[in-house]
């Protein structure tokens, strides 16, 4: 049977990543609008508890590697082995977290099947396609769309000729959800030392220093964001008061990442987290895509810009025409009152 | 020891300013500076840092791209690269990351480095799919998201990669290719004397249009010839280039249109601030 194979991650916690959870759960409806199985690749030093967590998402085979040397990530070692998978299932989808293990891992298994890879896809969907110039049909081919040419366009991307269709998407893109009864899968072990030698370990991990994470902006109820029109790391102070006033995070465009006011770790978009908060409250953002990408299903936003045509009004429940610095201060006194 | 790095001339998609889309929605990159693709600046500058550390290391640098992308070249020699390499022919036009990297791969080979380093990705696609794609094509091992190099000697490299949350040291052998993130240190300036040493630098269809008095200097000072390397050169199969070697379609373009939503436009008076605040406590409670 054709199938649908998605990567799943392991993370420093020794849990199935999220990313590769909201996966799951994607391709469990991509497969059945397209008559596939669904199966999970899980390659890693211990893997009884992930096994069990796989299971709530309805997967019909898992393709499982458990060897010492599995963990943590190492490019070649799980590159051979998702290749062995791929040779020999032949999958019609592959799918990855757009994560620094998916983004390592993906691009080299597409390199050597020859097969193509859209990053950072924001929707995956279903439907046709004719080449105009073979005048080819193509039925049901999976649309990777994605923001390109820094957020100007959305391009939708098709490969109609290769397989698998690969594909790598941000945590938070997709929806998690369990299916409603829990579904055994069957477990297709792979032999580690038959597909391992000693020269894929030719890259070695001499040290780690890995944090817990000191934010968790998917878990925020309420997000104050700030981007580059907030104009300093100063100004920014003004978000966390307000933020703090509230109980709620702190977050970012990449352009304020990027201009220093702001940590990485914060950054929302298609780069970065997609958050759906209770509300969102958007300092100085003019709206760009891929920022839109990451929080456009918030339930309520505010945006705050001085520019009355900042596009980010026009998806606001509240566009405040005004600076932030005379705005903030107004609504932290009026929660306090 | 052989470094090449490779540099890709970019939009500048961080500054696309409403000129830049035509009625159409369409990007008319025409009006679009170009710029040397920031993640690549820092890939230079790491290799400019090996070279210091090891004896008799010689830096190439290769970038694909139209004929303006010679100005990566030059940019590179002004801040410490031995030679670069122009890789152009319209049979490139419209390739996506697997055949942009068969192409590299075919072009690295000719130049046979020990270590490559390049960016993570380049702004204007974000895939950060490149540096993988032509490891593997070269079976070469890889290092993405390097953010410093911690040691290097002829046989191996130690990096510092950088992770979602944190960051790991990794030893490899060579020959391997290293992405480099956009935190690892920024490049050197520019040489003010190799400035004025390769100021005349040029590819031979840029030497069309100069004037005789520095194709004389051209000719005498041969460092000053920037090649030109087309597809057939690097040997490069025709079906695995340009749109026929990129299995990824662009099905359609949309513009960005918002949708417009049932929203109320405040001003930052006292009054309307309280009476939104009044709003979203109710809808809170």
């Amino acid at each position: 049977m054709k199938k649908i194979i998605v990567y799943c991650e392991i993370t420093e916690e020794k849990q199935i990543a999220e990313v590769s959870l909201e996966l799951l759960s994607k391709g469990r409806k991509l497969a059945e609008k397209l008559h596939l199985q669904l199966e999970a690749m899980l390659f890693s030093d211990e893997v009884k508890g992930a096994v069990d967590r796989i299971n709530d998402f309805g997967v019909d085979v898992i393709h499982l590697a458990e060897h010492i040397t599995l963990f943590p990530y190492c490019t070649l070692p799980h590159f051979k082995l998702v290749k062995a998978v791929f040779e020999q299932e032949k999958p019609e989808i592959a799918l990855f977290g757009a994560t620094s293990v998916g983004r390592d891992l993906a691009p080299r298994i597409a390199s050597t099947l020859r097969c193509g890879l859209t990053a950072d896809c924001t929707a995956l969907e279903i439907g046709d396609h004719t080449e105009t110039k073979t005048n080819t049909a193509y039925k049901d081919l999976l649309y990777q769309i994605r923001p390109a040419f820094g957020g100007n366009i959305i391009a939708t991307i098709v490969n109609p000729e290769t397989r698998p269709q690969m594909a790598t998407v941000r945590e938070g893109v997709m929806k998690m959800e369990e299916v409603k009864q829990k579904k055994t899968a069957e477990i297709k072990r792979l032999d580690v030392e038959k597909y391992l030698t000693l020269e894929d370990f030719a890259v070695e991990i001499l040290e780690r220093h890995i944090e817990a994470p000191k934010v968790n902006l998917k878990a925020a109820n309420i997000i104050v964001a700030g981007g580059y029109g907030v104009g300093s790391k100063e100004n920014f102070d003004l978000l966390y008061d307000l933020a703090s006033v509230f109980g709620g995070e702190v977050a970012a465009t990449r352009a304020a990442v990027d201009a220093g006011f702001c940590e990485h770790e914060r950054q929302v978009g298609q780069t970065g987290v997609t958050v759906r908060p209770k509300l969102y409250i958007a300092c100085g953002i003019s709206g760009a895509v891929q920022h839109r990408a990451g929080m456009d299903q918030a339930a309520k936003i505010i945006s705050i810009n001085t520019d009355p045509n900042a596009p980010l009004n026009a998806i606001a429940d509240y566009a405040i025409i005004g600076d932030i610095k005379e705005v903030i201060p107004k609504m932290i006194n009026s929660i306090k009152n | 020891m052989r470094i090449l790095v490779l540099a890709k001339q970019v939009p500048d998609t961080r500054n696309v300013g409403k000129e830049a889309m035509k009625e159409d929605g369409t990007v008319n990159r025409g009006v679009l500076p170009v710029i040397f693709n920031p993640d690549d600046m820092c890939a230079l500058e790491m290799a400019l840092e090996a070279k210091s550390r090891i004896e008799n290391a010689e830096i190439f640098v290769l970038t694909m791209g139209p004929a303006r992308a010679a100005e990566i070249i030059r940019e590179s020699l002004y801040r410490g690269a031995d030679k670069g390499f122009l890789l152009t022919d319209r049979k490139f036009a419209g390739s996506d990351t697997l055949a942009t990297s068969y192409a590299l791969a075919q072009a690295a080979k000719r130049i046979n480095p020990d270590l490559i380093f390049c960016g993570m990705q380049a702004i204007d696609g974000d895939t950060a799919q490149v540096g993988p794609q032509t490891a593997e094509k070269l079976s070469f091992l890889q290092i993405t998201y390097a953010e410093e190099l911690v040691e290097i000697d002829a046989q191996t490299i130690m990096i510092k990669r950088r992770l979602e949350r944190g960051v790991e040291i990794v030893k490899s052998k060579l020959p391997a290719l290293v992405t480099v993130h956009g935190s690892a240190p920024a490049c050197r300036a520019r040489n003010a004397k190799r400035v004025m040493q390769f100021k005349h630098a040029r590819t031979p269809s840029e030497m069309r249009d100069i004037e005789t008095r520095i194709m004389a200097s051209i000719v005498e000072r041969p460092y000053l010839l920037i090649e030109e390397w087309s597809a057939d050169l690097i040997n490069a199969e025709e079906n695995y280039l340009g749109l026929s070697g990129s299995p990824t379609k662009v099905k359609k373009i949309d513009n960005v249109v918002l949708s417009k939503k049932e929203n109320k436009t405040l001003t930052a008076s006292d009054t309307e601030i309280e009476q939104m605040m009044r709003e979203l406590i109710m809808i809170n409670d």
